[in-house]
């Protein structure tokens, strides 16, 4: 199913002009309005008119983080604030919060490009969404919300949290399709099990996550306990919010929502192009953006291209799910290490939950990971013995798949907390 | 239809387009607006050959058209409709549309010209009326639709118009309007300049802004209208403080 099957399956071709005439207004606009970008477009003695084609852009210069965070609150507006009509702000995973607005048309474009994600999901109007993700300055919630509503669907924006509570509206209001990050769904897939409640008795169909990186094998844990058609949408509140790219019902990777964001894979460290379908870090430019246009805005979130053609007939092309952050990137030993790799492993192991704390210390010097993973309670009961096996096949398959020593430590179930939006995996007490 | 990349084009030293990209698709009707000086006209002439851009590239229908001469890009099917009507005022209005008939005359005989003749006078029933009267007689309006059904005759497959409603009564430039959306029932495809953005963006499927010479905005003709910029530069709306 198509939202804008016009532009959904657009030629090539078609789109690299739309994209060129979009990124060279884009330019001219941030150049004139912001005076941020003008000082760093006057520093590079830049004319728009070396802007002859997409890959010009690469001569730009990157925006990041902190720049947001220099420019707080409303610095890197495009636009006068009469003009904005809706403001968020960053979730603020890691340092302080940023700001970002939204013109009359931002909103509509924004609830356009989820209408899209959500179509392509699965969910139509005849469907009841559940929005379970945190309404407020936090871009999810109202983000799906808008572009449910857009498509028609019935919403319920019961926002994060509570999840006695969103199990009994699930179930009374006949939920077909639930918004969460996918942490959460497995925080309820486990609630239901305790309240002694059947997969079976829900109408749930669908499932739209986001919001932090997730492996295949949690994406299957979900569809085993839940029963529904899991698939994975992507954004950012810097370049919008949700709608930047999701998957189709091919659950194999999001269409990027290519004729409003362009989107570049680079080398996080030479920040130079990585080979086509290869991992690299993010960079975003914003393509039709009023108020709060990004140029090259560094996402830090990995992921690589995947070049090939999407069975459902979509041309925008795909990105793979996002595989870790360049900031969650562990250096250990010298040795890159992706929480999601740990993830991937323990996901593998009979006998485990799909909770587990990865704990970094520095220990004379040497860095040392342990990893706390929670265990069925008939395991963690067992004789020693078998305990014992398991945490040595763990380390094993761990060692081999992260190419470093890693401790493992067995807890019991429910022992480790819970989140209710975005999961914290990582607990880094090194001090750097 | 129509596709443009970096184009730059101006007069002498004058440089009045700069960079611009701009695609028109089969059947639609795409609006440029902007301000006086902007460069509108500029872009028009330089579409259809009248002016040699310094860069950039114009292709037609798949074809690089970029200096090729206004007889090729006409005869390739591609027709304006000049600011100010510009009508034959000594001619009569039958001879101005049998003049503009010249290239289908040309591509397929005197039979397709008469045939096209009397389709124009079906589309501008005024024109029947007055064919035998000199162009310079007619009102404004009468002009207006003359210029049109004249750039017509050549049974173009994109019709350029030159702020068609400049100088017209508001009754009048409804009419003209809604001759443009018959248009392009009949399967037209439309690049329209003008100054009334509002009439324009009410009728047009997308629009640019063009600002300087630059392209600064670009996007559906909706979103256009509802944009503040556009608003406070072009549909003469501001927000009470």
């Amino acid at each position: 199913m198509f939202w804008e099957p016009e532009k959904e399956c657009m030629a090539r071709e078609d789109l690299e002009q739309l994209q060129l005439e979009r990124l060279q207004s884009t330019l001219y606009r941030v150049g004139t309005h912001v005076p941020f970008y003008r000082k760093k477009f006057d520093q590079l003695k830049f004319n728009y008119d070396d802007i002859r084609s997409l890959d010009d852009l690469r001569r730009l210069p990157f925006t990041v983080k902190q720049d947001l965070r220099d420019n707080y609150p409303y610095g890197l507006f495009a636009v006068p604030l009469r003009d904005v009509v809706r403001v968020h702000s960053s979730s603020g995973t890691s340092g302080s919060a940023t700001v970002v607005g939204y013109t009359r048309n931002d909103i509509k474009t924004w609830s356009n490009l989820v209408a899209r994600v959500i179509t392509a999901a699965g969910v139509t109007k005849n469907d009841v969404i559940q929005i379970a993700f945190g309404y407020g300055l936090f871009t999810g919630g109202f983000g799906l919300h808008y572009g449910a509503e857009l498509i028609g669907a019935s919403v319920i924006p019961i926002s994060a949290g509570n999840t006695k509570r969103q199990i009994q509206i699930m179930q009374d209001f006949k939920t077909t399709a639930l918004v969460c990050t996918p942490s959460y769904a497995l925080v309820l897939a486990d609630a239901m099990m305790e309240m002694g409640i059947n997969r079976n008795g829900l109408s749930l169909r669908y499932g739209l996550f986001g919001g932090e990186p997730w492996s295949e094998a949690m994406r299957n844990e979900i569809h085993q306990k839940l029963g529904i058609i899991a698939t994975d949408n992507y954004g950012l509140s810097e370049v919008m919010g949700p709608g930047v790219s999701g998957e189709c019902q091919e659950c194999n990777g999001l269409h990027i929502n290519e004729d409003h964001f362009l989107l570049e894979i680079l080398d996080p460290v030479t920040l130079e192009p990585v080979p086509e379908g290869e991992i690299g870090e993010l960079v975003i430019t914003t393509l039709t953006k009023e108020a709060f246009p990004m140029i090259r805005y560094r996402t830090r979130d990995l992921t690589r291209f995947i070049p090939e053609p999407c069975p459902c007939g979509r041309t925008l092309k795909r990105m793979q799910r996002v595989m870790g952050r360049t900031d969650d990137m562990l250096i250990i030993k010298g040795v890159n290490v992706f929480p999601i790799q740990i993830e991937k492993v323990l996901f593998e192991v009979e006998g485990t939950e799909p909770h587990y704390q990865i704990i970094v210390e520095r220990d004379n010097h040497a860095d040392k990971i342990t990893v706390l993973v929670e265990v069925m309670e008939s395991i963690f009961f067992d004789e020693m013995k078998k305990q014992r096996k398991m945490v040595d096949h763990i380390k094993n398959r761990l060692a081999s798949e992260l190419g470093v020593g890693v401790d493992v430590k067995l807890v019991e179930e429910k022992s480790l907390e819970r989140s209710m939006g975005k999961a914290k995996r990582v607990i880094d007490r090194r001090k750097l | 239809m129509l596709k443009i990349q970096n184009l730059d084009a101006g007069y002498g030293k004058l440089r009045v387009l700069k960079n611009i990209s701009l695609h028109v698709d089969d059947g639609e009707i795409v609006t440029m607006i902007g301000a006086n000086g902007a460069g509108k006209t500029t872009l028009l002439h330089t579409i259809i050959g009248l002016i040699k851009p310094s860069k950039g590239e114009i292709s037609f229908q798949g074809t690089p058209c970029t200096r090729a001469t206004v007889g090729k890009i006409v005869a390739s099917g591609c027709a304006l409709v000049p600011e100010g009507r510009q009508v034959f005022a000594p001619m009569s209005v039958e001879d101005n549309l049998l003049l503009g008939g010249y290239v289908l005359q040309q591509q397929q005989g005197r039979t397709a010209v008469l045939k096209e003749l009397e389709h124009q006078y079906e589309l501008f029933p005024i024109l029947r009326e007055r064919r035998r009267q000199l162009a310079g007689t007619l009102s404004g309006g009468e002009q207006q639709m003359l210029a049109m059904a004249r750039a017509l005759m050549s049974r173009p497959r994109l019709v350029m118009m030159d702020e068609p409603s400049t100088g017209l009564a508001p009754l009048i430039v409804r009419d003209i309007f809604q001759i443009i959306l018959r248009l392009r029932r009949e399967g037209n495809t439309v690049l329209l300049i003008e100054q009334n953005a509002k009439a324009a963006l009410g009728i047009a499927d997308r629009g640019y802004v063009l600002e300087v010479g630059k392209i600064l905005l670009q996007g559906p003709a909706a979103d256009l209208l509802t944009n503040a910029d556009v608003q406070r530069a072009y549909l003469g709306r501001e927000k009470i403080e």
